[in-house]
């Protein structure tokens, strides 16, 4: 049977989310697939043009409805599921969006779902981490099932744009639940590139001491056209929000440049920045874990260093 | 009665660095401390944090597993559980079977709140809470930081990508926990001694009528590739001076 792959477009309305265009790419990892891009949207015309521009990609649905205005698992399972229906394999990213919802398709379905999805070996043979990374389990199933998967973002490139995959309504004939309402969402103005997607990302740990400390940080980032991270001790000591956090619970990146001021490096962070191209350790501490994963390290005070790195790259 | 049930899952201690066995068969467990996944237990803290409030009479605990996750549930009791339910299972509980076994004993015991960790960490699966409300056809709230209960609704923050999102369920609902919702407590020795006369109840797996169908074939376990031992520089100055080298600035 040839392959046939669903992936439910990320987005907020009006762009489509990065990630969406690595699940692409995972995709085309399975041989033959025919790759359909569903977009669940309230209005899901310029979502869907982006879509429609991803290389590899087969076909774009968008499937309108007033109640897809915000992305709830509750409303959206029962319709992915009926999108799906004759899909070999149905995809997500591995992010909030495609964690929250996959696994109540893949219930729906009756079927397992494999998680996190690092390499595609086979259409029914994937690598994935367990153990925060600490072990890579290979995984197989049953190919007469559909597979369901969330796709870890890091491990893949985007799919390039230049493609123009024709756009196509689809009408789902499903009961929607009203039990889940959106109530708001508080996002932090941020006019730096997205810490999931930037190529450049300076981290913080709890050595800069305070969310004032955090402030040298922010310069040497803007310096850089960098995103700002922080570790997960910083985040609970109320240094940095939430959304900041890099690492097993947090975000799972794979920038260019990866520089962890500051940071021990405790195995959960070292989770989320194993797939960075070249990491940059400073710490006062030169036993630190850190140093064992940093392609260059450096000990000394971040408080010292951090401004003179931002004068010297000028 | 106000009943919270709360799903708990027996994994390796997060401050065990786990190994891939040499014949990469799995990850050796043998002899490693074992603890409750460190989200569950903070599912159970907030359950014990509403009981309190008065928001709720009876915080049931259960988890599915062999024998020896008895030890979790004692545990869990003497942190304030009331009792405890054992879904006995050997060999491998995939998310889907354990959402399975959880619907039935959510079937019998009636919850109007179920909360359980956003993943647990030995697998990083991240699938039973939204699995266990898809079956059970009712809201769930993923990576909660925040729950406020109000007369049949919950009205919960939750930690996403983009920042902080709140939404409102009609109860009974499913909560997943992540990690800022709350501290959980620490054990005192009198609660230990407690919680050996609280009720502990054993139910095999089968005899719910859930079937430990696995589908995913575990081939094999490897080691993460290592990366390359990197270089140290003297001072901020050489570090851009290998950075410029790099191409990176």
């Amino acid at each position: 049977m040839a392959a046939k792959v669903l992936i439910v477009a990320e987005h907020d309305g009006t762009k489509l989310n990065p990630s969406t265009a690595k699940s692409v790419t995972c995709a085309r990892g399975i041989q033959g697939a025919e790759i359909i891009v569903a977009v669940f949207a309230a209005k899901p015309d310029a979502v869907a043009a982006q879509a429609a521009q991803l290389a590899g990609v087969t076909r774009v649905l968008t499937i309108e409805n007033a109640a897809n205005e915000h992305a709830l698992a509750a409303v959206l399972a029962p319709q992915v599921v009926a999108v799906a229906k004759d899909c070999t394999h149905v995809l997500a990213a591995s992010t909030t969006f495609g964690k929250d919802l996959m696994p109540r398709v893949a219930a729906l379905l009756g079927t397992a779902q494999i998680s996190d999805i690092m390499a595609v070996e086979s259409a029914n043979r994937f690598r994935r981490p367990i153990y925060a990374g600490n072990a890579i389990v290979t995984v197989e199933t049953d190919p007469a099932a559909t597979i369901v998967g969330t796709v870890r973002s890091a491990s893949f490139e985007a799919a390039a744009s230049g493609g123009s995959a024709p756009i196509e309504k689809a009408s789902v004939n499903v009961e929607l639940p009203t039990h889940t309402r959106f109530v708001s969402v508080s996002a932090a103005k941020n006019d730096r590139p997205d810490l999931q997607t930037a190529s450049r990302v300076v981290s913080g740990g709890r050595a800069l001491g305070s969310a004032d400390g955090f402030k040298i940080l922010y310069s040497l980032a803007d310096k850089l056209g960098a995103a700002v991270g922080a570790s997960r001790a910083a985040v609970d000591a109320g240094y940095a929000p939430n959304e900041l956090q890099v690492g097993q619970t947090g975000k799972i990146i794979a920038p260019e440049l990866y520089m962890a001021v500051g940071i021990s490096g405790a195995i959960q962070h070292l989770t989320g920045i194993k797939d960075a191209r070249t990491i940059v350790a400073i710490n006062k501490d030169g036993e630190a874990p850190i140093f064992e994963v940093a392609d260059i390290g450096l000990v000394g005070d971040l408080f010292q260093i951090v401004p003179e790195l931002e004068r010297l790259i000028g | 009665m106000k009943r919270i049930l709360v799903g708990i899952k027996r994994v390796v201690d997060y401050n065990v660095r786990v190994r891939v066995k040499p014949d990469g068969t799995g990850v050796v467990t043998d002899g490693v401390k074992m603890s409750i996944n460190p989200f569950d237990e903070i599912a159970l803290e907030e359950a014990l944090r509403i009981k309190e409030r008065g928001g709720a009479e009876e915080v049931v605990i259960a988890t599915i597993g062999p024998a020896e996750c008895q030890q979790q549930l004692r545990t869990a009791l003497a942190m304030g559980a009331d009792r405890a339910l054992h879904v006995q299972a050997d060999g491998v509980v995939e998310p889907l079977v354990a959402a399975r076994a959880l619907l039935k004993l959510i079937e019998r015991e009636q919850p109007f709140l179920v909360i359980v960790g956003k993943q647990a960490i030995d697998d990083d699966n991240s699938q039973t809470g939204p699995m266990l409300a898809a079956l059970w056809n009712r809201p769930q709230v993923t990576f909660a930081s925040k729950v406020e209960l109000s007369d049949g609704k919950a009205r919960v923050t939750r930690e996403v990508d983009a920042g902080l999102e709140t939404l409102e369920v009609d109860l009974p609902a499913l909560v997943t926990t992540d990690l800022r919702l709350n501290e959980p407590r620490y054990v005192k020795l009198p609660d230990i001694m407690k919680a050996k006369k609280k009720p502990l109840e054993t139910l095999p797996l089968n005899t719910l009528g859930v079937e430990a169908k696995q589908q995913l074939k575990l081939v094999k376990f490897e080691p993460p590739a290592q990366r390359q031992k990197g270089i140290r520089v003297k001072d901020a100055g050489e570090l851009v001076e290998a950075l410029k080298k790099k191409g990176l600035i």
